[in-house]
């Protein structure tokens, strides 16, 4: 096995190591640790980097091993595999600095820390996973190592939310072990990308594939927050603000929705689920929580609840692109994981912005934060606008195809809950942009960080990864058509999936 | 020189029992430590000679069958004695620095005994060899109970002893019966010539009902919550991660060398449903117990409902069905020895910390010994069944066996108990991250405590990726069956 081919096992090393050598470290060793963090975070970006241009060479890494007799444990970076991943390798640098910054003389933060790279591990893992066994092996490591992180602050509330978002997530979980274990049983080892052998199935036994399918995307759907199975997301809304970023924009959420999209195009293919009906049933469910997601999001008075109840919402429109049937919709549900993960953090960056420099967690305390912190406020009308959908941000390029994808699909009511959703999109954040630039400061700000004055908004380590991540939200969609883009790398996996 | 190395690993503890019981005190550690060491080698030298040359019999003595004593190594001999000694290595250097030297005087001979039973039972072909191996096993086991020394741990040591020698005369019935119709005790032999009659019929039915007991099998199970969750912290260890197998070890003999026929799904069913009673009576129990041992206790009680399952799964009908249950129950079986091992030891380091034996004396403890924490919390994935792990692995190919003969009520009830089992392990984990204004103040426990517990812990997370080792064990024998 050369360097190469190996290639997805350094990428999942690189955080897994680190994160056992962050165990082992001291409490005190914060600079060794950071350090550690850092590089780890940088040398993960340079394998992407280079399987990126492997996989774009048609070449696709791939590793596997014995688990259980026939069984196999599969590493395969393909073009799908490589979106994720891609979002989880950058958006950890960001984090990880954010939360150096954050948690900067408070407790625990080895624990901390350690977790945190496991957590991503374990997105690496889902992201690159070949097959659904190994698929499911990295998703149930993800419930475990984010555990830590929602009840890191100790208090009762935390860990009651913990037990909540446990209780979802290991019945979920089990749901899943379920399907896949029928699978394996019915129908065999199949790897992602195989149809064939479901094919077969389905046309053999149409009812048991139908359970097999409802398990499988029950199972995602607990961790994809989709309507009813939602409610532990804004009850994790206790964790510190980089894991809510984190939780929110990339790990959890979008394993689940991954794993949707998994199981449509790579177990039992789009065509298959269209034509079986399937994808009808889950545009329902989508559509449904769209709207839903929305409409709680703005009888919020917490900010991190309100884009809690806003992440609800926008990972549906990822799983409603997977449901039109074409490669435009596909695009435009793809497309959005990328492009929602910039934004949802950007917006998280800023709330933990507001809550560290100014004590700010109310919506009515925003008022006048446009001048104490403009920085910060100029990033998060950014992200607030390109969850609008209003060009040239990132968001706009997602509900775009999206929509014409609907049309392609002849699936014309998806536009009206686009409309409709963009409107309350509207009328949860626009009133925050008004308060925040328009409306001026009421008394003294909740709890002022006294020592931070020097700093005339969120000190750098805060900052910066929040500016970073505001300005790839534009890029993204600024750049859609280069040949460096998310949008571009997906619409050669939307190539390769629809060219036989 | 293969007949010299299958008698070892009985005959080396029985010298190291006699060793320590003569020689002072102070020798103890070094015995113990030579001993065991050659204990492991040996161990080595019957893996390799069986991966090279399959399974081998040897009777000891020159006296032939049904007379004389046969030893026997097979795969699942192989993988019980590895098992035994890894754990029991474990244990004993963990006893060195856990135990006062007085207890450790007393600790060593019954330490040494108790080796000298599991292997004895793990390699013996005879059913009254077995039946000597149990009766030696229970009275070290008794003896190291008692060594809590306080009132509550002679009352559970007493408690155990009399339900033990229940069992042993259940056992005992069973087989005077078995001889006095078949003519021998030798399981090959017995296999042959066995029928079901109404006399083999009770005499089995003794001795299931009796090994049930020493197993702790619901409804049989009431002496060991006091006996495991009461005892030293290696002590704990010990019983619930390897005296308990071997009782089950000689049931899954049994079910797996006499001919039952038709019988064997009614039978199965019987034992199966005993055993699903167990996995949810046990873990609801240890969701609700305030002592942190007596979790960890009741824990087994689950788990040993796990073991039970492999009977209805494994019952003749479809071969593939069968050897998912087979090796499925014994990836079980072994995750099982080395997670709660782990976690037992886990759990007396985290006594150490706090000196008091209640679940809300734990807040604060994952900032002040993570290391201790994630031992515990590994052994709790095995034992959850979550993924990566030897116990996720056992209850995959469970399902996947249940699944392949439609048996859907072991299907949810195996889920089931997943749940019920992440929830008390969740249980004790959020204690500990409790952040409380009382302060810290926690003793330390040394170093050498905190690595025994972490190293069996991985051990059974390493045990779900090479999980094929094993069970490759398992295939090799049965291609060799003539």
């Amino acid at each position: 096995m050369s360097f190469l081919t190996m290639l997805p096992v350094w990428v999942l090393m690189t955080s897994f190591l680190a994160a056992m050598i962050i165990f082992m470290l001291p409490e005190h060793r914060h600079g060794l640790r950071t350090t550690i963090n850092i590089v780890a975070a940088l040398i993960k970006i340079a394998f992407i980097i280079l399987l990126l241009r492997l996989v774009a060479q048609q070449y696709t890494p791939e590793v596997s091993f014995e688990l259980l007799p026939g069984l196999y444990f599969v590493l395969k970076a393909d073009a799908l595999a490589m979106l994720f991943a891609g979002l989880s390798s950058i958006l950890w640098l960001c984090t990880t600095i954010y939360a150096i910054g954050y948690l900067e003389n408070s407790p625990n933060r080895s624990r901390f820390f350690g977790y945190f790279s496991l957590c991503v591990a374990s997105t690496m893992g889902i992201s690159l996973a070949g097959n659904l066994f190994t698929f499911l092996i990295f998703y149930e490591l993800l419930t475990l190592s984010t555990y830590p992180l929602v009840v890191h602050r100790g208090t009762q509330q935390a860990l009651n939310a913990g037990r909540i978002y446990l209780t979802y997530t290991l019945i979920g979980g089990l749901v899943l072990l379920l399907g896949v274990a029928c699978v394996y049983a019915f129908v065999g080892d199949i790897a992602f990308g195989d149809t064939t052998k479901m094919a077969e199935f389905v046309a053999r036994e149409p009812v048991s594939a139908a359970v097999i399918f409802l398990l499988l995307i029950s199972g995602m759907a607990v961790k994809a927050a989709l309507f009813p199975v939602h409610g532990w997301l804004p009850k994790a809304m206790v964790a510190p603000a980089p894991v809510s970023a984190l939780l929110h924009a990339v790990a959890v959420v979008k394993a689940g929705a991954f794993g949707v999209i998994r199981v449509v195009y790579d177990v039992f293919g789009v065509a298959l689920s269209w034509q079986q009906g399937y994808l009808f049933v889950l545009s329902i469910f989508a559509s449904f929580t769209i709207l839903y997601g929305s409409w709680r999001a703005i009888q919020q008075i917490d900010i991190k609840k309100r884009l809690a109840f806003s992440t609800v919402s926008q990972v549906s429109y990822i799983l409603l692109g997977v449901t039109l049937l074409g490669p435009i919709g596909t695009i435009g549900g793809l497309v959005h994981l990328l492009h929602q993960g910039l934004m949802k953090v950007t917006l998280f960056f800023c709330a933990g912005n507001y809550a560290e420099t100014l004590g700010i967690h109310k919506i009515t305390e925003l008022n006048g934060t446009g001048k104490r912190m403009p920085y910060t406020s100029i990033a998060f009308t950014v992200g607030a606008l390109g969850m609008i959908g209003l060009p040239p941000i990132a968001g706009f390029i997602s509900k775009w195809y999206l929509g014409t994808g609907a049309l392609a699909a002849n699936m014309q009511w998806v536009i009206w809950v686009l409309l409709a959703s963009s409107l309350l999109n509207a009328t949860y954040f626009l009133p925050l942009l008004h308060r925040i630039w328009f409306l001026p400061q009421k008394g003294p700000w909740p709890d002022e960080v006294s020592n931070q004055k020097k700093y005339r908004d969120a000190i750098p380590l805060l900052l910066i990864p929040t500016l970073i991540t505001a300005g790839l939200s534009i890029t993204a969609g600024l750049f859609a058509g280069s040949d460096f883009s998310p949008l571009s790398w997906v619409q050669l996996i939307v190539t390769r999936e629809y060219q036989p | 020189m293969m007949g010299v190395a299958i008698s070892m690993p009985v005959i080396l503890p029985l010298l190291g029992a006699i060793i320590s019981l003569l020689l002072p005190a102070r020798y103890n550690n070094r015995i113990a430590f030579i001993f065991m060491l050659g204990l492991v080698v040996n161990a080595a030298w019957l893996l390799m000679h069986f991966s090279a040359q399959g399974p081998y019999q040897q009777v000891m003595g020159g006296w032939t069958l049904p007379l004389g004593i046969a030893l026997r190594i097979d795969a699942l001999a192989i993988i019980f004695s590895m098992m035994s000694c890894v754990v029991a290595s474990v244990c004993g250097f963990y006893a060195r620095f856990y135990l006062r030297a007085k207890q450790l005087k007393q600790f060593w001979p019954f330490f040494w005994f108790l080796l000298t039973a599991l292997n004895t039972i793990w390699l013996s072909a005879d059913l009254f060899n077995l039946y000597v191996g149990l009766e030696l096993l229970t009275f070290s086991a008794v003896g190291l109970v008692a060594l809590g020394q306080n009132k509550h741990a002679l009352a559970a040591a007493l408690r155990y002893l009399f339900a033990a020698l229940l069992g042993s005369m259940g056992y005992l019935l069973g087989i005077a019966l078995l001889y006095a119709q078949f003519g021998t005790l030798s399981l090959s032999q017995l296999s042959d010539a066995f029928s079901l009659t109404t006399t083999s019929a009770v005499a089995l039915g003794f001795m299931f009902i009796g090994l049930m007991m020493k197993t702790a099998v619901f409804p049989l199970h009431t002496w060991l919550p006091p006996a495991h969750g009461g005892s030293l912290t290696p002590v704990s260890a010990l019983l619930s991660a390897l005296v308990i197998k071997a009782s089950f070890y000689i049931l899954l003999r049994l079910w797996m060398a006499l001919p039952f026929g038709e019988n064997a799904f009614v039978i199965g069913s019987l034992m199966g449903t005993l055993g699903g009673t167990a996995i949810i009576w046990g873990s609801w129990m240890a969701l609700n117990q305030t002592q942190l041992k007596q979790i960890v206790a009741y824990s087994t009680l689950a788990q040993i409902g796990y073991f039970m399952l492999i009977f209805p799964l494994f019952s003749y009908s479809d071969p593939t069905a069968n050897q998912y249950a087979l090796h499925g129950g014994v990836l079980m079986l072994l995750s099982h020895a080395l997670a709660k091992a782990g976690m037992f030891l886990a759990a007396g380091n985290l006594l150490i910390c706090t000196n008091k034996t209640d679940l809300t004396s734990l807040a604060g403890l994952s900032r002040y010994r993570p290391l201790n924490i994630f031992a515990f919390g590994l052994a709790g994935v095995s034992i959850m069944g979550l993924p990566p792990s030897g116990g996720f692995n056992g209850k995959w190919l469970l399902v996947q066996s249940a699944l392949m003969q439609s048996k859907w009520v072991w299907l949810i009830i195996i889920l089931l108990g997943s749940l019920l089992s992440a929830a008390y392990i969740f249980k004790v984990f959020s204690y500990t991250y409790l952040e409380t204004k009382a302060g810290d103040k926690f003793e330390q426990p040394s170093a050498m405590l905190e690595w025994s517990a972490l190293s069996l812990s991985v051990l059974s997370i390493l045990l779900g990726f090479f999980s094929v080792w094993v069970l490759d064990l398992l295939t090799l024998a049965e291609m060799r069956m003539p």
